[in-house]
């Protein structure tokens, strides 16, 4: 039956339950049709319909995931598919929705975390990750459990925070059915691995029987279309547009992308991971430096291809990590790069601040071209905060991308992506897909104010919200605060911002452009400067968002915000602190740093 | 009374509250680098204007950032005098708070910063004040900067008629205290409505600009009658006596309007030295009673006396002053070029005038202008004057320092090149990139058009003869090209009027000879006049007399009939 001609008539549904239903698909696609009517069976099956007798309580796995770039949602989201494949009962949650009252009920639980920052939790698990440390984290002797940590190597406390999850899972008395593994930023195969190790070791713990998703992380697991990060939609690309001006000393973009009848949809507030290849001369340079010739056969998985192709498309170039540091230095024999590869923190330094080009510029190697490939890891694609609303740009996604370009000794080098998508021309073919970010949403009611910190590109998705805040005609204040070097030279979407505050939808915009006085002026600053207001705006019960660098800015903002409720809310500091993260677990204070 | 609609400029200024408007509020934000509309035009009085790098508009716009918006300040400098401390300020400013990093000399011996970017005005006009300098009604609907010949020779004559003129610049400033207010953060006086604010020019000032000038003949270098108001100086023994006032000159028209035209003023005869405020002020409160205040391009007192006709204006003036004009007295006008290199004064001190291309004091490769003044600055004991071409003369050095300030000037490139007469004769305004008003390139493209018009005086051998020639980018005047033997007015990017007739001392207009036309076009009429003149001249005649005796264009006597037909 056509869903036009669905009436209550025709249906047991009442006039008002049709129109509900009417209304909810006429805004899905065809992938999610199919995936609403596999969930409404399953509900159905569930509850019981047609007097059947209710079945027996299954015992459930419930999967949590906290994740800060998608990455471990999608392992948790594949875990949760290849359980429910082979009948297992099982309930997938964010740690951000889960009820920490619950963890007392269950009896197997699998969590994949990642660490980001300095050993810190994902936004969405810090309450959790607080909980099981607390004194309020119950005996735990009836749980089964196993904890997948994704982390970087080259981050100081790497997989922190799955070790955390571990170590207090395992002292609350829970028992783990398999170790705790530690994946590196190319996690794929071992994730795998792990789920494999996982189901085996749960086939004797549970019965199979019929499977339940529980859909509290259900609007995380499906972005609308059947594209993803393995199988990336081939968009075109509409533009890339410099922001900055020509007297700048960055080169920030605005770039266009068409999503064409890709079907991929995405909120404001969510990611866009962006494939990319290496530049040529950046091949070039490696394949020269090595002595390699370019089209020599490499095999890499089941593929055959040439190795300047394997170099552009398939490794990843322009980010080291510290076992390639290590192996570089055996390789080469260098004293100095060994006595680097030695020591974590020095290793963990260089890595930031060199490119696979300046090894071999600098240490000099013998090496095969097997072995490079090999040595290299697999190219990732980066994620990049959505600058646009589709309630705006409808079809489109729009990015606000700085080139990442630093000279050093050996040349000029770039970041793999943003280089990408600055010198690619119209038409040229991007490989996305979307990346849902479910902890940085607009408040649901439109007239709730806003309070939007985002400086340099951090003000991405705040281009977003106010699109969207637009398309709306939301009557909600909102107030943004901006921040980058020369007010004349980077003030990214000035002309934009200007036309929304004289239309209303900006209410008011602070900016701290740094360098256009002798002392140095941060957002920070103002947000303390416009403190009393601001604190009254979070009295009215705003939302407050953070964008951009989370290494000094974020922490900095925070602090100023921690000041700004002491000061203008008579507050202590342990007070000020409290309500920022109850304003984090209500879902006011959201952060999308990196 | 006209029953017409004032100008909307006229009601900006009665709810400006003494020209204190909303600027403080534009101040404050720091969302854009301008000022809204109406404090754009109030801007004007406290001395800048807004403007915004031409060349960049449609990349920035691509960028979606808003026009590169910078202010152009000019000081009140009377006279164009200023002490060696005083220019070790106005250089320091160039340096931190401006752009463009130089100083521009202007056409009415005053300074003007380029590219001031909106957040350091305050700072700016700060430091400014603690040189004892303001910019105070440089701009706007008032009395701009009062020019005064700088001849150093005749110090004596000088010094009396810089007297005057300070004390016209002085006595005419406004009085509402929103610049010091403003800028310079004086504590707000409420103003009650009884109170007198501004005793001569009212809450809604002069209709429009006002210029003034004091010539010391036997020079005319600040082009006297192109001044709504000018003195020139009559001396009996070497001591001033008097003047000789003229008034109702002024450059400003529109292209294509033959409504709006270029004036010079009208000799109005002869008043004592000490009856010159009288009448100075009789003048400025006939315009501003009289003066147009529906149409800002009718609105200059060269338009009120047309329109009132000369002698209803003088009487009126009369009757102000309480004093009649006497016969004017007989004066020599003679050149409006400066006398570059060393001259001797009366006094025995010795005199340097510098030529400055385009008034432009900027380091540049291989002649750092900037540094060489500064360096200057920093030993010499006299003064510093501007001149009303765009030059700079160290005034007031002793014989035994001459040598150091001449090794200062040499070494960096402001003396040692040949200027040719014409070159030395000849001003260009701003233009592009920066003012609003341009339509064509000015400054930075005379230098390359002068050296084609020597290139053409030399192929004709008269490259010693100089001939008065202005640029500017539209016909609103600044470098007073309707008051060139060969003026240049912009129309079009590479396009310009060419007019022609102007005598060489500045005592009659010139007319319009070919309109809109291109370099190629300008250099071939120009070869061929100059082939001409050089067979047909008399003895001793100037190429502006030429073109007008032999019939190349109509002299213009009264400019409201004879300008345009």
């Amino acid at each position: 039956m056509l869903l036009k001609e669905l009436s209550s008539l025709a249906s047991p549904l009442s006039a008002t339950q049709v129109d509900k239903l009417k209304q909810l698909t006429s805004e899905l696609n065809a992938v999610q049709l199919a995936w609403v009517g596999g969930y409404l069976a399953a509900t159905a099956e569930l509850s019981g319909v047609a007097g059947e007798v209710q079945q027996a309580p299954q015992q459930t796995i419930t999967i949590l995931y906290g994740s800060q770039t998608g990455n471990g949602r999608g392992i948790a989201n594949e875990l949760a598919d290849k359980a429910q494949a082979q009948g297992y009962s099982v309930n997938l949650v964010s740690m951000a929705d889960y009820k920490t009252r619950q963890l007392k009920q269950e009896t197997l639980l699998l969590a994949v975390v990642s660490t980001h920052g300095e050993g810190e939790a994902p936004d969405d698990a810090i309450e959790l990750h607080k909980f099981l440390a607390s004194k309020r984290a119950p005996k735990l002797d009836a749980l089964n459990y196993a904890v997948l940590a994704l982390g970087d190597s080259s981050y100081e406390f790497f997989c922190q925070t799955g070790k955390d999850f571990e170590q207090r899972l395992s002292a609350l008395g829970a028992k783990a059915i398999v170790p705790l593994t530690e994946c590196d930023v190319d996690y794929e195969s071992a994730a795998t691995q792990w789920q494999e190790a996982v189901l085996g070791a749960v086939k004797p713990l549970v019965g199979t029987g019929a499977s339940v998703v529980s859909i509290g992380g259900a609007s995380t697991t499906t972005t609308g279309s059947s594209f993803t990060k393995q199988k990336p939609y081939s968009a075109e690309l509409l533009a890339s547009q410099k922001l900055t001006g020509r007297d700048s000393d960055r080169d920030v973009r605005h770039v266009e992308i068409d999503l064409g009848e890709s079907g991929l949809s995405y909120q404001v507030g969510d990611a866009l991971g962006v494939w990319f290849s290496n530049s040529d001369a950046l091949v070039t340079e490696i394949l020269e430096g090595l002595k390699l010739d370019g089209e020599a056969e490499v095999t890499l998985g089941d593929a055959t291809l040439t190795l300047s192709q394997a170099l552009k498309e398939k490794r990843e170039l322009t980010q080291l990590y510290p076992g390639l540091v290590q192996n570089w230095a055996q390789l080469s024999g260098n004293s100095e790069l060994q006595a680097i590869s030695e020591d974590r923190e020095q290793t963990r330094q260089f890595v930031l601040k060199h490119q696979l080009a300046d090894l071999v510029a600098k240490y000099p190697v013998d090496i095969g071209a097997f072995q490079l490939v090999e040595l290299l890891r697999p190219i990732t694609p980066r994620l990049y905060s959505i600058a646009s609303s589709q309630s705006e740009v409808e079809s489109e996604v729009h990015l606000t991308v700085a080139l990442v370009e630093d000279e050093r000794e050996s040349g000029t080098r770039f970041g793999g992506a943003s280089h990408f998508l600055t010198n690619a021309q119209e038409g040229a073919e991007v490989k996305v897909y979307v990346e849902p970010n479910n902890h940085f949403r607009l408040p649901e009611n439109p007239d709730t104010p806003v309070v939007m910190i985002g400086p340099g590109t951090g003000v991405a998705p705040f281009r977003a919200f106010m699109q969207e805040r637009a398309a709306q005609g939301a009557q909600g204040d909102s107030w943004l605060f901006f921040g980058n070097p020369h007010f004349e030279q980077d003030f990214l979407y000035q002309t934009e911002w200007q036309q929304y505050i004289k239309d209303g939808t900006l209410t008011r915009l602070d900016s701290a452009f740094s360098r256009d006085q002798a002392h140095k002026v941060y957002v920070q600053h103002r947000i303390l400067e416009r403190g009393e207001t601001l604190w009254q705006w979070i009295e009215r019960g705003a939302h407050l968002y953070i964008c951009g660098d989370a290494e000094r800015m974020a922490k900095d903002v925070h602090q100023a915000l921690v000041k700004v409720i002491k000061q203008h809310g008579g507050k202590s500091e342990e007070q000020a602190e409290a309500l920022l993260e109850s304003l984090r677990s209500d879902k006011r204070y959201q952060k999308d740093v990196y | 009374m006209s029953d017409q609609k004032l100008s909307v400029n006229e009601y900006l200024k009665t709810d400006s509250n003494y020209l204190r408007g909303t600027i403080e509020e534009g101040l404050d934000t720091s969302l854009t680098g301008a000022f809204n509309d109406a404090d754009q035009q109030l801007i004007k009085f406290h001395g800048f204007y807004q403007q915004d790098d031409r060349d960049l508009r449609n990349e920035r716009k691509e960028q979606k950032l808003e026009p590169l918006y910078s202010f152009m300040l000019r000081a009140r400098v009377a006279g164009g005098v200023c002490t060696p401390k005083q220019w070790l300020g106005v250089d320091k400013i160039a340096s931190t708070l401006t752009s463009s990093n130089s100083i521009r000399l202007t056409t009415r011996q005053t300074f003007q910063y380029h590219g001031i970017p909106k957040r350091n005005l305050k700072t700016l006009i700060q430091d400014l004040d603690r040189e004892a300098l303001d910019s105070i009604a440089a701009c706007g609907d008032v009395n701009r900067n009062v020019m005064c010949n700088p001849n150093p020779v005749e110090s004596k004559l000088h010094q009396q008629a810089y007297h005057w003129a300070k004390k016209l610049s002085d006595n005419y400033l406004p009085r509402t205290k929103a610049y010091a207010e403003i800028w310079l953060g004086d504590d707000k006086v409420a103003v009650s409505e009884s109170e007198e604010v501004e005793p001569v020019y009212g809450k809604t000032y002069l209709p429009r600009k006002f210029k003034m000038a004091v010539a010391v003949p036997p020079d005319n270098d600040v082009d006297v009658y192109t001044n709504d108001l000018g003195f020139i100086a009559v001396a009996e023994d070497g001591e001033l006596v008097g003047f000789n006032m003229v008034a109702g000159g002024g450059m400003g028209s529109t292209h294509g309007e033959v409504a709006t035209f270029p004036r010079l003023g009208d000799d109005f005869g002869f008043i004592k030295a000490e009856d010159c405020l009288k009448f100075a002020e009789a003048v400025l409160k006939v315009q501003r009673d009289w003066g147009n205040r529906s149409d800002r391009k009718q609105s200059r007192l060269k338009y009120t006396i047309v329109k009132h006709g000369f002698e209803a204006f003088k009487a009126e003036v009369e009757k102000r002053a309480g004093v009649k004009f006497e016969p004017k007295r007989e004066v020599v006008i003679g050149d409006r070029g400066d006398r570059y290199g060393w001259i001797k004064g009366v006094d025995n001190n010795w005199h340097l005038t510098l030529f400055i291309e385009g008034g432009r004091i900027k380091d540049l490769p291989g002649q750092p202008l900037q540094t060489g003044l500064r360096e200057i600055a920093l030993v010499h004991k006299g003064d510093f004057r501007m001149t009303a071409n765009q030059n700079i003369i160290i005034a007031g050095v002793a014989e035994e320092d001459k040598a150091q300030i001449e090794a200062i000037a040499r070494s960096h490139g402001l003396m040692g090149k040949l200027i040719s007469p014409t070159r030395g004769h000849s001003i260009a305004c701003v233009a592009l990139p920066t003012c609003a008003l341009a339509m064509a390139e000015a400054e930075r493209y005379f230098p390359d058009f002068m050296t084609k018009v020597e290139a053409l005086q030399e192929k004709h051998g008269f490259l010693e003869q100089p001939i008065v020639i202005r640029m500017t980018g539209c016909p609103n005047g600044c470098a007073r090209p309707f008051a060139a033997e060969i003026g240049l007015v912009g129309k079009a990017p590479g396009r310009y009027n060419l007019y022609l007739g102007a005598s060489f001392e500045g005592t009659r207009l010139n007319k319009l000879y070919r309109e809109n036309i291109q370099e190629a076009e300008i250099l071939a009429a120009l070869d061929e006049l100059f082939a001409r003149y050089v067979k047909e001249r008399e003895a001793g005649e100037t190429f502006g007399n030429f073109t007008v005796r032999v019939g190349v264009v109509k002299a213009v006597i009264d400019a409201a009939k004879d300008f345009h037909g």
